[in-house]
């Protein structure tokens, strides 16, 4: 079965791991950096991407998540997952993991009183997606190799580019299961092309 | 087409906050501090609990002043305390833009009787409960998080411990009665038939619950992770501590891998005296803040 790690230093690990089994894979809790090797996709979760980064230095994560993308394992970002693999941020001399050609806005939509859901459409994988966006970052600028999946009035919030997928929203937060559907159905792809 | 302050938003926000630690702060400079350290959010306020409780008198919502001082000096979100039913000091601090609420019993309750209705706000509410009667009435007046009472500006875990065991106890009581049950337990709880009804349906609380009141080292952020809570409040304990920032880091540490005892055992180390404490039997009936609310 395909395995899909949730990175779990901080933040909604536990709705992405329902959210992989109810679409088909095996999820997992990553919280040493070992654990890697048994997986063949990561998903990033959202949560506050200033502790994640933390966390990620602390325990040494930082080389180890790059090489995981650099290998050809595909890698999902969600809300702070994004900011994490974006390779430059507005208002900060350095990005963190930068493995996707993008720059992105930080709470970019306002406060949490700005928070706000609304119905998507993500190119080619669903129609009217129920998105919650909670002091949520989008995406200002992308490289020319990245496909932009979403839009909320002219702001990018959903792209991929090759193995790297990501959205501002929370698809783990609905019972809609389209998106993480999609990233599974990379991971296994990637799986069987790695295995060849 | 777009919605804002839905239960999904309000309590998804709470969702991001897992597994994390959330400060006191009363400047700036501390906030800074918690943010370095690896806090998921500040709670600013004017006093910490202990001081709060060692000043007397009436202790109310924040000067706006510090507030909007903490919420520019960091990119965190940031809490304030409103009074229990104090639905101005609460509608201020939403028109201030303040990404989380807490109605507070470290406060003064300006309402004896009514909490406030917090479905009517666009911002998310953290309450505190003792138990699951408790939890589900903030639950059914629109709170999007709970974290436990416990007893502020302690540094004695004593009761935060005893709250997170009773709230456990009883939605695990509740998940193995039959649905003919429920009604009388929700009787004898005080506790709104539907939330309890949710809660057998989900297997779990609907919202987030953290613990707080009483948390001063790393070993008690730990002990109530392996409790059940989903992350912790630490009010006195990091700011009244001998060096605030590393044992701030080191509550963060001990928060992520509560279960690496090896781990908690080295962050644990040299990091100065935890705040002195008090013990609960001295502390006079009126002066206990958990039992203010219902």
């Amino acid at each position: 079965m395909t395995k899909i790690g949730v990175l779990g230093l901080q933040g909604a690990v536990r709705e992405h791991i329902r959210s992989i089994e109810a679409s088909g894979a095996k999820g997992l809790v990553i919280k040493k950096k070992e654990q890697l090797d048994d997986i063949d996709g990561l998903i990033l979760p959202g949560g506050e991407s200033t502790t994640m980064r933390r966390l990620i230095d602390k325990y040494d994560f930082f080389d180890a998540l790059i090489n995981f993308g650099k290998k050809g394992k595909p890698i999902f970002g969600t809300c702070a997952g994004l900011i994490l693999l974006a390779d430059g941020i507005v208002g900060q001399d350095h990005a963190h993991l930068g493995l996707m050609d993008m720059k992105v806005a930080r709470n970019a939509f306002g406060r949490q009183k700005e928070s706000f859901e609304a119905s998507l459409d993500v190119k080619g994988i669903a129609e009217n997606f129920e998105a919650v966006f909670i002091r949520a970052p989008y995406v200002v600028e992308v490289g020319e190799t990245v496909e932009v999946l979403a839009k909320v009035n002219d702001a990018i919030v959903a792209a991929k580019q090759g193995h790297y997928l990501c959205s501002s929203f929370h698809p783990e937060l609905t019972n809609d299961h389209r998106l993480t559907k999609f990233f599974v159905k990379m991971v296994e792809e990637s799986k069987n092309e790695l295995a060849s | 087409m777009s919605n804002l302050g839905t239960d999904r938003v309000k309590r998804g926000m709470a969702e991001m906050q897992k597994g994390g630690v959330i400060m006191d702060v009363v400047n700036a400079e501390q906030a800074k501090i918690a943010e370095d350290a690896g806090a998921v959010a500040v709670m600013a306020l004017e006093r910490v609990p202990s001081d709060i409780r060692a000043a007397g008198g009436v202790a109310r919502m924040a000067d706006p002043t510090i507030i909007e001082e903490v919420m520019n000096a960091v990119s965190i979100p940031v809490m304030a305390k409103a009074r229990i039913g104090h639905i101005v000091e609460a509608r201020v601090l939403e028109a201030m833009g303040v990404d989380y609420l807490d109605e507070s019993e470290v406060l003064t309750p300006a309402d004896e009787v009514y909490h406030l209705n917090k479905r009517d706000y666009t911002v998310p509410f953290v309450c505190g409960c003792r138990d699951l009667g408790e939890a589900a009435r903030r639950i059914g007046e629109g709170a999007s998080m709970l974290r436990t009472k416990g007893e502020p500006g302690t540094g004695n875990i004593v009761e935060a411990v005893r709250h997170m065991r009773e709230v456990q106890a009883q939605v695990r009581t509740l998940i193995g009665m039959s649905e003919d049950e429920i009604m009388t337990y929700a009787k004898n709880l005080g506790a709104p038939f539907e939330v309890l009804l949710d809660i057998k349906k989900h297997g779990r609380l609907p919202v987030v619950n953290f613990a707080a009141g009483g948390v001063a080292t790393p070993a008690d952020a730990a002990l109530m992770m392996q409790l059940g809570a989903d992350g912790v409040f630490v009010g006195s304990g990091i700011f009244k501590s001998d060096n605030p920032a590393s044992f701030a880091k080191a509550v963060v540490e001990a928060t992520t891998h509560y279960q690496d005892y090896e781990l908690i055992a080295r962050v644990s180390k040299g990091i100065g005296t935890a705040m002195k404490g008090i013990e609960i039997s001295t502390i006079a009936p009126e002066q206990r803040m958990q039992d203010r609310g219902w």
